[in-house]
Order: structure tokens, then sequence, then C-alpha cells
């Protein structure tokens, strides 16, 4: 794991999201939920492609701006009855610094078979 | 930890229904056995009639394969009937004496046919119609013998007379009432369709009443050969069809001492006296009441399930029901009460020649009932204004020629859905075909509209084709799709109607959304992305200057100011006065488009520009460059005020209606509502602005003003209502602004204008702004307060609360 710091902690908003991108251009959703825990997705919702980055973020998920999916944050997955997973990346918090593993994105397509 | 054990007496509907939601809710908490007295795994009681008539098999109509109880550890014992229960021991014991312990138990012990007590009802040949060895023996009965007799006009017995008739039987129903399916249907409406099923071959006998089942051979219990009536009349028949109704199947619960009253009595958790046992479906009386359709069993078997499964959320409140008949062919509906009484009053449309007749009956301005056979296809949206229970008085004109009247879109003018082919598209908002709606139905099993919404998302968007969804449910599945709450709660985090919420807020003085979300107590720590929004909106509207705008509970559009495109990037669309602009705004407009490589630029239907493909890192400068106020094309706010040039240009024009135009956008800018709002001036009848599809249109005569309230140009185009008559510009402000006040302070989140003045009524608003003077003045006063000072967010983004980081990067 190479983990790189990329924010502070309070530069995500409580409930909210931020974007980052990596040097191929792919961008890295990073959400901050109400309990300041942190979550890193590829934002691009499994539906039709939507910033998830730019979605409203309640509970451990977030609901797509254009079609309003949710997409559970641990995990990357479409909640039932939509079906899809989103790459998840590693991610957390030392002292007060959101740090990223921006190459280590995994894609679970199993954790989301079982409804 | 041992697991609970859960047993459950009766494998139909409900009872896997509510194993369904257990499994949902907390799939290790027990250790299930089910038992059933039929031999097969749980099938769709409701497809035996499709069945019966040749048009699906026993293997289409199967709803949990054994395979499933397997994947699930779910024991099930098929063909062992319980026959006692002992709760001292928490046991149930089986006809073959095995004993099963449970720590609860679910009894959905269902119903059981009525069988009149007529001599020879014991003949061989005489059936009831009930299950799946009822239909096969009709089925059998129909391949070796040639007369039918149909005993009871109700819908079970007309749809076992239509299956009999499909084989090749000749069939007569002999019912003892006036008139077919008297408790769904009135007189006119059961002689049409009793005519639409003599057109088929059928034969009936009104007020006819049976005397005895007469048989070959008179010494000894042979086979029925007759059905002899009172009036002495003799109708030959070698199958006789009991199908006089059902009565709960209480005997087991009774036999262990259960309180049972015409049904096993439940509370609104659907726990029976003992509090180890629940009871669901239609054995049950709740609130004095037995249900015998799917729909509110499915709601019984929900809150039941989370009960069972220790939630303890949720009550089951009772149902209101529909029924159409499942004869295809026959177009029939009917839901509430049909039949009218004092106070009530009857809209009827009667076109015999058509086979189509529709009774709608209202009481006090609201509709409480509708009968309609040979054209159903507004059967869901009836049903859905009777539930609701909301004012028809501003429809009542065209109430009776549907929603489709109303302007519907989007699915080529179709309204049956059983003559669209496979690859018809339904849901023109998400290109969903019937051969999708049908499959999906059938793979997973679905029996409500709002499954079928969530699995295909047909009708999920605009709605207009919900008609046509429910048609194709209930011919696949034959569920009927009401959902059951009178209210409706405002999403799932809470139980709470929007009424309720906003009247909270007011008596409470509540000013932010955790202090909401604590006082009404929210199930979800945080709300959901339906709920928030809409409590941010009742707040700002509620309490202006006091509560605080939360930006996280905005959607994308209002958190960024500029709208969302498909590819990720945003549209900007500047304010343009009245649609006027000049060489000054044109020249920085294509200045920005040129610096920063925007895409698109596309003149609006509400009179401006639209730049579209812009980067929203790009968004805070390109505001600043075209130094133009921002449009709120991306709020639920005021859009636009179309105007004509009016006066100043037109040899038509009476009035000046860009100034005025300009006037009402320059007072009412900034304004956010429940939903978006669209304004038009018109200077003169000819009405070149479109006036009579907007939120409030004003449309200049030669005296004065007129103004329209709650017309809509959207799904449903929504001609605007008359509002009031005014002569200066002032007054035009001070009532659109009064109107539109009210809207915000009552109107629901994104209820539009036209949904408003629907619910409460034109007369509500015309009282409190029209005739109340002083009412209309602390109207416009409270909207002048309230958007006094408010900021542009393009160019005072502190003020209004903008998170500007959310435009760059982060790491970069």
């Amino acid at each position: 794991m190479t983990y790189i710091p990329i924010c502070n902690l309070e530069d995500i908003p409580v409930l909210g999201a931020r974007r980052y991108r990596r040097a191929d251009g792919k961008v890295i959703a990073i959400f901050r939920n109400a309990e300041d825990r942190v979550f890193a997705l590829h934002d691009r919702c499994p539906h039709r492609g939507g910033p998830l980055s730019q979605g409203i973020v309640f509970g451990e998920s977030v609901a797509c701006p254009l079609h309003n999916w949710c997409i559970t944050l641990n995990d990357g997955c479409a909640v039932a009855p939509d079906t899809g997973t989103v790459e998840r990346f590693p991610v957390r918090v030392v002292a007060g610094q959101v740090e990223l593993d921006p190459a280590a994105g995994i894609a679970t397509e199993l954790a989301c078979a079982a409804e | 930890m041992q697991k609970m054990k859960l047993v459950v007496v009766g494998n139909g509907m409900a009872g896997m229904r509510t194993v369904e939601e257990l499994l949902k809710l907390a799939p290790a908490l027990y250790d299930i056995t089910v038992f059933g007295a039929e031999p097969h795994p749980n099938y769709n009681r409701i497809l035996l009639s499709p069945v019966l008539a040749g048009e699906q098999t026993i293997d289409d109509i199967v709803l949990n394969t054994r395979a499933w109880y397997d994947e699930n550890g779910i024991r099930l014992r098929t063909g062992q009937a319980i026959v006692k229960i002992d709760r001292r021991a928490r046991e149930v014991i089986a006809a073959d004496g095995t004993r099963e312990s449970y720590d609860r138990l679910l009894l959905a012990t269902g119903s059981n046919p009525f069988i009149l007590p007529l001599p020879g009802k014991d003949l061989q040949g005489v059936l009831t119609y009930r299950d799946i060895a009822d239909t096969q023996a009709m089925i059998a009965a129909a391949a070796t013998h040639k007369q039918a007799v149909v005993i009871g006009g109700g819908l079970l017995g007309l749809e076992a007379a239509n299956g009999l008739k499909l084989r090749g039987m000749e069939v007569t129903v002999v019912h003892v009432m006036p008139w077919l399916m008297e408790r769904q249907l009135d007189r006119t409406a059961a002689g049409l369709l009793q005519k639409s099923l003599e057109d088929k071959g059928l034969a009936f006998r009104l007020e006819a009443h049976s005397e005895a089942l007469l048989g070959d051979d008179a010494g000894r219990a042979g086979h029925v050969r007759a059905v002899k009536l009172k009036s002495g009349e003799e109708i030959p028949a070698q199958l006789v069809v009991m199908a006089v109704g059902i009565r709960p199947n209480t005997a087991l619960a009774e036999s262990a001492g259960l309180h049972c009253n015409r049904g096993l009595v439940v509370n609104d958790t659907m726990q029976t006296y003992d509090p180890r046992i629940y009871a669901v479906g239609e054995c049950v009386s709740h609130r004095g009441i037995a249900y015998g359709l799917v729909a509110p069993l499915f709601e019984q078997a929900k809150v039941c399930a989370n009960h069972l499964a220790q939630f303890g959320i949720g009550r089951y409140t009772g149902s209101q029901i529909s029924t159409k008949l499942k004869v295809t062919g026959v177009d029939l509906f009917s839901a509430g009460n049909f039949a009218g009484g004092t106070g009530c009053e009857d809209i009827v449309l009667s076109d015999p020649g058509a086979g189509v007749y529709k009774k709608l009956v209202l009481k006090d301005d609201k509709l409480i009932g509708a009968v309609m056979i040979g054209d159903t296809i507004d059967g869901a949206w009836y049903f859905k204004l009777i539930r609701d229970g909301s004012s028809v008085g501003a429809l009542r004109d065209r109430l009776m020629f549907g929603e489709a009247n109303l302007g519907d879109t989007g699915h080529q003018g179709q309204n049956r859905a059983a003559a669209m082919a496979d690859s018809a598209e339904v849901c023109g908002c998400n290109g969903v075909c019937k051969g999708t709606i049908v499959k999906t139905i059938q793979d997973q099993g679905l029996f409500t509209l709002d499954e079928v919404r969530k699995h295909t998302k047909a009708s999920s968007s605009c709605g207009s084709c919900t008609g046509l969804v429910e048609q194709i449910l209930m011919a696949t599945a034959g569920g009927d799709y009401s959902e059951a709450p009178k209210k409706k709660s405002m999403c799932g985090c809470t139980d709470r109607t929007h009424q309720e919420v906003r009247d909270a807020i007011r008596a409470q003085h509540l000013t932010s959304i955790p202090a909401v979300q604590a006082f009404l107590e929210w199930r979800t720590p945080n709300g959901c992305a339906t709920c928030r929004p809409a409590l941010n909106y009742y707040l700002l509207s509620t309490w202006p200057k006091e509560a605080i705008d939360d930006p996280q509970s905005r959607f994308i559009n209002e958190r960024s100011h500029a709208n969302i495109q498909k590819d990720g990037t945003y549209s900007v669309v500047p304010r343009m006065w009245g649609g006027e602009t000049n060489s000054g705004e044109l020249r920085r407009i294509a200045h920005v488009v040129d610096k920063f490589k925007i895409p698109t630029v596309k003149v609006t239907g509400g009179q401006r520009l639209d730049l579209l493909g812009v980067k929203k890192e790009d968004l805070p400068a390109v505001w600043k460059e075209l130094d133009m106020p921002s449009g709120h094309a991306y709020a639920k706010a005021l859009r636009t005020v179309k105007t004509c040039v009016g006066s100043e240009w037109c040899r038509f024009g009476t009035q000046d209606s860009t100034r005025m135009g300009q006037e009402l956008e320059r007072a009412l800018w900034r304004m956010y509502a429940p939903h978006k709002v669209k304004l038009a001036v018109s200077g003169c009848p000819r009405n070149c602005a479109e006036s009579g599809i907007k939120d409030v249109g004003v449309i200049g005569v030669d005296s004065g003003w007129e103004i329209y309230v709650a017309g809509n140009g959207g799904i449903k185009t929504e001609v605007a209502q008359f509002f009031a008559k005014v002569k200066t510009h002032t007054e035009v402000l001070e009532y659109s602004g009064a109107f539109l006040q009210l809207y915000r302070e009552e109107g629901w989140y994104l209820e539009r204008t036209v949904h408003y003045v629907n619910r409460v009524g034109l007369d509500h608003c015309k009282a409190r702004v029209v005739d109340d003077a002083a009412n209309r003045k602390a109207l416009w006063e409270r909207l002048q307060f309230a958007l006094d000072g408010e900021p542009d967010p393009w160019h005072e983004p502190d003020k209004a609360r903008v998170d500007l980081k959310q435009f760059a990067l982060v790491g970069a």
C-alpha cells in the first residue's frame, strides 16, 4: 500500500465529498460521513456513469445525482434491487490528514452478488 | 447461540410473503419450518383462473420453488396439515402425529370456500374453486363432460365460468342476487358485464335460488346430473362449481382457544391474543375486516415480518381495496363506495353500444368510489384519487375523461397494454418495453406497482404510464397494486407525512434538520436523499433569516449552482430579465464561450441562453466573467418570466408585457419554492408568451391584467386557471407574489403549483389571496421579507454559503 496525503479531513464537508484525479485521468471520489469516516470510490455510477462525488451522502450511502441510484460507500455496491459495483480505493485519516492509495483499486463483483 | 424457532402453518401467499419479508430483515434470526396442507410449494392462487382458462400452466404460477426453500434453509413439510396447537408446550401437532416446537408461531391458514347446505352437495362432480386440486378436477371434468353450472355470480364464479367455457363446456351461472358482482358493481355496469359474457357464450339465471343437486342414481351418492332451482327448472350439469364466498379458516386457531370473531382476531402488529402467535392473510380479522385480496395481505406480511424480526416498527391500519376481473377481453374495475348514498353525487358516462360504462361517486368534492367497464385505463388514477382523498373540485368537469385527457405524453397514446407488442415501449422516460416488464414480473415474482417500479424503473420517473404498467402487472401476476397507506410518508426514514413535518416545524419552531429529525423521531441517523432536501426547504421557507441553509442537503444542482449533465459537466444559464438582452451581455457570453471552450450554446424555452458542457472547475470563473446574475435554472426556485414584446412594438399589444415581466422577475428572483416556478406575461389575449401553461400566467387586456395560476407545460399539459383580474402593475405584483408565497408556505416539496392547487383547491387560494385583502398584503410582505437581501450565489458566494472548495480537485 502506498498511501499519499491528499487533503485535510476538514476540507471535505460532513456528508459531502471531494474529487481526486489520477495521472491517467481517472477521478476518485472521497466521501466523509457524519461520524467522520472516509470512503473512496471511483467517481462513476455503475448505472450511467454519473459522478457519485456530486450526490447526496447519507448514513453510509450516496445517491447518484443523475438517476438516484444508491451506492453503499464501504463496499461500492448498488443497493438492491439495483445491481452493480464501483471500484473502491483504500483511504484513511491519519492525524487529520486524508490519505489515499489511488493505485490499489479493489473491484469486488462478488461482494455484491449476495443480496 | 441457538436460533429461535419459527413455525409457519400455511404455505400460501400470505405466509410465505411474510417469510420473505422476514428473511430480508433478519435472515439469521429464526430456524423456520413451514407446514402446508397442499402437496405443492407456494403458488400464486390468483392465477388459478388463467390456468383454468388454459392461458397459463401450474408451473407458471409457482412463486417459491422447492429449491428456494432449500436455499434459505427453510424446512418445508407439504401435504402435512396441522391439526392441533399445544400452546402450553409451544408445539404444533401434524395429522401424522409429528410434533414441532416453536418460539414464534405464524398462522396463515387462509380461507375455506363456503359450501351451500343443499341436498346432493356431496355428489361426485360437485366442486368448490379454491386450490390447484379443484382446478385440476375442473380441467379433467371439462375434458369428459359437456355441461356445467357455476353457483355464484361473483368474481370467482365468473372467472370459473369463463375458464370452463374456454375449455369447451356449456356453462350456466346461477346467481341469487338481481345482478352479477353486486358487491363490486352497480346494476348498469353489471348489465353490461353480463352482456359481454353472454356474447362469449355464457348463460345466466339471476335471482335464482338453487334448491337441490340431483344425482344420476337417486339411491346412492352417484354423479351429479342437474341443478334444480326453486322455480322448478332443472339445469343439466355434470359439473357443479360452488363459488358463493369464502370463510376464514379458523378451525385450528379456535381449537387452540385463540380469540376468533369471523376471523382470527389480530391487533395492528398482526399479533393474536397469544403474544407468541402471529397471523396474516385471509384467516385474519383485523379491525373487524377479513381481506380476500392480495394487496392487503402483503401489507400485513410486511408489518408482521417487521415485528417477527424484532424491529417493532410499523402498524397495519387497514387497506383500501379495488377489484379487477381476470376475464380476458372483459375490462372491469371497481373501487371504493360505488353505490353512493346520502350526500353523494354521481358522474356517469354510458355508451352501451360501445360496451363502455363509467360511474364516479363524489362526496364533499372528493372522489369516493368508481366503477368502470369496457375502458379501465384510468382505474389506477381514480383509485389513487380515492386513496389520497384530495379535492377533485378543480378537475370535476374533466374527471370522467380520465388522466389521459389531462394531457398525457410519452407512450404513443396507448391505453390498452394487452394490445401492445412485447417490443412496444411502455415507459418513455426510462425506455422500458412491455416484454421487459412482463419478464421481470415473472422472474422476480413481483406483485405491486412499487416493486415493478424498483426493478424495471417503468413508471418511476414521470408516472404517465402508470395505468399501462398496472394493466401489465394485472395480466401477468394477477396482483393488484394498491399501496395501502392512506397517508403517504415522506420517505423510508419516517412515517410522517409532508404536512405533518411542515406543521411540526412551524408549531415547534424547529430551525435545523437535526432538530426536526430528533423531534419527529427519524429512524435514520441523518435522513436520506429524499427527505433532507425537503426538510431544508421547509426550514428555510418557514423560518426565513433564521433557519440556516445546509448545502449538503441540497441536490447537486443547487449545491453547485449549475445544472449537472449526463456526462458530469454542467450547464450555465445567466439571467436575462424578461428575456431581454443587449450587445454587452452577448459579447461577454461570446467571450466566455471562447475562453472556456464551451461546446454548446442553446436558446432555452425560457428566453435565455444555456451554455452547456462547462467543467465544474471552471464554474466560478465563468460566472465572474459573464458578470450577469444567476438564472437559477438549476434550482427549485423562480426560473424565468417569459414575455412577448408587448405594446412597445407589437401592433396588437394592449399592455407593456415586457416591462411587467421584468418587474415580476426583479421582484421574485432568488425565490426558492417547493418546485421550479415559471411565469409568463403576454400583452394581449393572443398570448404569445404562453401564459396559459405557467405557474403564474399574466395576460394583458385593454382594461388591465388577467392573472391565471397553476398551469404546467410538462409531463401533463395543464391549462392555468383564472385567478383574478386587476388593473395596475402593482396589483399584478401583489396578487402574483401573494399566491406564490401561499404556495411556498403550504406546498409540499417537489409539488408543482398545479398539484398544490389541485390538493388544496383553487377556492382555498382565492379566499386567501383574492378575497382577503389584508391576508394578501401580509403574504406579499412575508415574501418580500424572505427575499430582502438574499444573495446572488454566483456573485456573493460567501453570503450564499456556497462551498467554494467543491470546485477544485484535491491533492493536485
